[in-house]
């Protein structure tokens, strides 16, 4: 037997190298590895093409002892460093080797494989207990069986490996154990089903189970009928492998590139000489946040610098959002606000958010509001706009819109076409409604005195 | 002049795809989710991979078993997230997998504020894994930053062959700000040494190495190179990805030059030392960062991240009225860039360290700065950390009040 150093995709006589299995006389483990090796002489996969993925244990010593490619890893992650590998690479035959331990602490990666139904196939080592670290008991621990860590007898429901991946789609679900002389041509056929293949192999840990519960080939076999586990084939389904399937995707027509630079060219200018720091305290869900960007673009297609900081709770639709503006002419290196020049108060949940803002606010500084809220304490100056007076119908969700564009408008630090530039360009989904409530800020402003502003 | 109007998860996911990334996998998380979810949009378009994990550990473990079968990963996540990240990321270092893991940075500890910034995890990124072995972290200052940084990191995990943290924070990631698109540079990006095609055997039968071109009675008769044969100490070895034309091992455990499972004390030494020469020795290579000394300046201050957008503008601010003071803005967080800390430190009498936690990175200056002084016989600076934890940003004010009064 030799293996050429020039030809990677020849298969070979025998997938085993010369090294000794370390296992305990009579383990499950040699028996189990002897079928994948036979297996693996049927398949006759090139072996630059299959990888070995073991877990932890003694199982994960296993993949030592073969010609192939090998990947040792974490405790229970051997799904998933499998899942990796198979979708950086659906070409290749991606076989774990995990014990009963692997199973349990990994058992949510086992659970989503078999969801995906990714090609990957799945040995389980099924001896009851943790072999390499004495003895204690694992998922799949029968009940009342003693171990290291249930000296008088386990009191848990051992966890139905097969029944667990399989109502959760595994393609391919097998039971047997490491004393089932068809156990290679099983092997062989998981490996071939494209998709997701599970054999859950029970076997013998003779250094604790046997030992620990005078348990032996009988005992096993007999455990199968009390707990009511069948074996055999007991899943082939006809499913899309996941791997194969996202490459599929990937050829449908997408929505076009969205992540290059989008340019932004002054179309306006502004007579702004200074930082102006806007806040737009409103309620989460009410669009606050999409306000404040049409104004930061509309800022930015004006040659000014701006930048946009959002505050709002873990929810979605419900809370306060605030969002913090500066439109400046120079660059902006801090983007915190300690005192807004202009606060938009647009809700009561806003309101609860800023009062430290307020109480910052000076005779110098401008508060735009609704009738609402015309009454908050504050030294800066008001501007209290009634919304009914806008000529369109205001909702929960148009109003953050409406103030902002009044008070960009009464602000004039860009003209209105501006903002409505920034929402044909930039929010283009929604221009068409967003644009009236825009147009309605114009007479919005024009039933109110505007109190004079310094830019 | 052209300008942008963006945030730093679209410079980041932008610089990404320019770096080659082709796979990506990821768990939601305030506030890195906008990461996942551009990468999950974009991937599919350049013939990448993009999956939503079960949870931050298969995240990980996916980007790993993707980078061993030849893939460029990237993932990101926040503080939780690096908490179950924590054990694979020791695998990335052991196994020598490139691997770029984006941090953006919320309060903590534990679930802390999913939607408030900090810069809480300076150290634990640092010390996060068991082994205390040597990991790379970039931190942007701007969203020009975080698109140049994110190519940086992409660069040296191939190049070096190790997990690669670029540290941010929801400020930078999901706050909009005004680029001028001058500000975008594309750097080359690396590739990880890959061993090259296998070589017919000698004359007299000795199997080549791949790697080396010459006859090596150490090849097994599976194998074509050895993957973690480390001569001299710190060379970063090359590799093979599952399905190239070498069978190729790889594990957790500590290894021989085969891959294979060693207790070997000389064996396990030479490994340990490896994987910490192969970045100290490269850590001259690594010192990025922003120097603005102003001379006559007595005060030198040090941030990196959106804490750095507030002291220079409190320099800009201090300069204007006619009173100097210094700036460093670190890139590099780790390995500690030391000789840029003592260079710009150089004549300062006193070192104002900021950052949004209790003063973690502080303490690598006092460290620096205390031994420097002491090695050479020179007075050490006062050393000061300023610090803040109530979810606001540091002000400009905040850095101004450490400077010393004009009477002084």
């Amino acid at each position: 037997m030799t293996v050429s150093t020039l030809a990677p995709l020849q298969t070979l006589d025998s997938y085993r190298n010369e090294r000794e299995y370390p296992f305990c006389p009579g383990c499950g483990h040699t028996f189990i590895l002897n079928h994948l090796e036979a297996a693996l002489e049927q398949l006759q996969l090139p072996p630059t093409q299959v990888v070995l993925v073991s877990d932890i244990g003694c199982v994960g010593l296993s993949d030592q002892y073969f010609r192939t490619n090998a990947f040792h890893g974490l405790h229970g992650r051997s799904v998933a460093y499998a899942t990796g590998i198979k979708l950086a690479n659906p070409d290749l035959h991606v076989i774990v080797l995990m014990g009963d331990g692997g199973v349990g602490i990994g058992g949510t990666h086992l659970i989503s494989a078999a969801r995906r139904n990714i090609g990957i196939t799945v040995l389980v080592f099924n001896n009851f207990n943790f072999g390499m670290t004495g003895g204690e008991h694992s998922v799949t621990t029968p009940p009342g069986a003693i171990t290291a860590t249930t000296r008088t007898g386990n009191l848990e429901r051992p966890l139905d490996v097969c029944a667990t991946v399989a109502v959760n789609g595994a393609g391919y679900v097998y039971r047997g154990t490491s004393f089932d002389k068809d156990l290679p041509d099983r092997i062989v056929e998981a490996v071939r089903y494209d998709g997701f293949a599970l054999l859950d192999i029970w076997e013998l840990c003779t250094a604790y189970f046997v030992v620990n519960n005078d348990f032996g080939r009988k005992e096993l076999l007999g455990m199968l009928d009390v707990l009511g586990m069948e074996t055999g084939v007991l899943q082939k389904l006809d499913r899309p492998e996941y791997a194969r399937k996202l490459q599929d995707v990937r050829k449908r027509p997408t929505d076009g590139d969205s992540m290059s630079i989008r340019t932004i060219e002054p179309l306006y200018s502004s007579p702004l000489s200074r930082k102006l720091h806007v806040v737009l305290a409103g309620s989460a869900g009410a669009k606050v946040r999409s306000a404040a960007k049409a104004a930061g673009y509309a800022g930015v297609l004006s040659g000014l610098w701006v930048t946009q900081k959002d505050d709002y709770p873990s929810t979605v639709k419900s809370g306060h959002s605030v969002s913090e503006l500066i439109f400046s002419p120079a660059e902006i290196l801090y983007s915190g606000i300690a005192k807004p020049d202009v606060l938009v108060l647009i809700s009561k949940e806003g309101l609860d958010q800023v009062r430290h803002l307020l109480a910052e606010m000076t005779a110098d500084d401008l508060l735009v509001t609704i009738p609402e809220f015309s009454d908050v304490p504050t030294k800066a100056r008001k501007l209290v706009l009634d919304p009914r007076n806008s000529g369109i119908r205001v909702t929960r969700t148009n109003l953050s819109l409406l103030l902002t564009a009044t008070t960009l408008r009464a602000l004039k630090i860009f003209p209105p076409a501006a903002l409505e530039e920034a929402i044909r360009r930039f929010q283009a989904r929604f221009a068409e409604e967003n644009l009236k409530v825009v147009q309605a800020a114009a007479t919005l402003l024009a039933s109110v005195d505007v109190p004079s502003i310094t830019l | 002049m052209t300008r942008e109007y963006v945030d730093g998860a679209t410079a980041i996911a932008r610089a990404a795809l320019r770096s080659g990334c082709d796979f990506f996998a990821g768990y939601p998380i305030s506030p890195a989710t906008p990461i996942l979810l551009h990468m999950l949009r974009e991937l599919p378009k350049v013939g990448g991979v993009g999956i939503e994990a079960e949870d931050e550990i298969g995240a990980i473990s996916m980007c790993i078993g993707a980078a061993v079968a030849g893939a460029r990963p990237m993932t990101a996540t926040s503080g939780p997230g690096i908490s179950l990240y924590s054990e694979n990321i020791g695998l990335a270092i052991m196994g020598e997998t490139p691997l770029v893991i984006v941090d953006v940075m919320r309060m903590g500890p534990a679930t802390g504020g999913a939607t408030t910034t900090a810069q809480g995890d300076v150290q634990f990124i640092r010390w996060g894994t068991s082994g205390g072995y040597p990991i790379i972290a970039l931190s942007p200052s701007s969203v020009g930053e975080c698109y140049l940084l994110t190519q940086r990191a992409f660069d040296l995990a191939e190049r070096l062959r190790t997990p690669v943290f670029l540290l941010t924070d929801k400020d930078m990631v999901m706050s909009m700000a005004t680029v001028d698109v001058d500000e975008y540079h594309d750097i080359p990006i690396g590739s990880r040494p890959r061993v090259p095609p296998a070589k017919p055997p000698a004359a007299d039968g000795t199997r080549i190495n791949a790697v080396t071109g010459r006859p090596d009675g150490r090849l097994r008769p599976e194998e074509t190179y050895l993957p973690y044969d480390f001569e001299p100490i710190d060379v970063i070895p090359p590799t093979s990805p599952f399905g190239g034309p070498h069978i190729t091992r790889f594990t957790t455990s500590c290894h021989d030059e085969h891959a294979f499972l060693t207790k070997d004390p000389q064996k396990v030494a030479r490994l340990n030392e490896h994987l910490r020469a192969k970045i100290e020795s490269r850590r001259h290579e690594l010192e990025f960062g922003l120097v603005d000394r102003c001379e006559d300046a007595q005060v030198l201050f040090i941030s990196y991240g959106t804490t750095a957008r507030a002291m220079r503008e409190a320099v800009a601010r201090t300069r204007a009225e006619g009173i100097p003071a210094s700036a460093l803005t670190l890139h590099t967080l780790w390995p500690v860039p030391e000789q840029l800390i003592i260079d710009a430190a150089r004549g300062h009498t006193r070192v104002v360290v900021a950052e949004l936690n209790h003063g973690q990175y502080a303490r690598e200056v006092e460290r620096i700065l205390y031994r420097h002084a002491a090695l050479h016989r020179l007075p050490p600076p006062t050393i000061i950390s300023l610090t803040r934890v109530d979810g606001r940003l540091l002000t400009p004010e905040q850095f101004l009040a450490e400077l010393p009064s004009p009477q002084s």
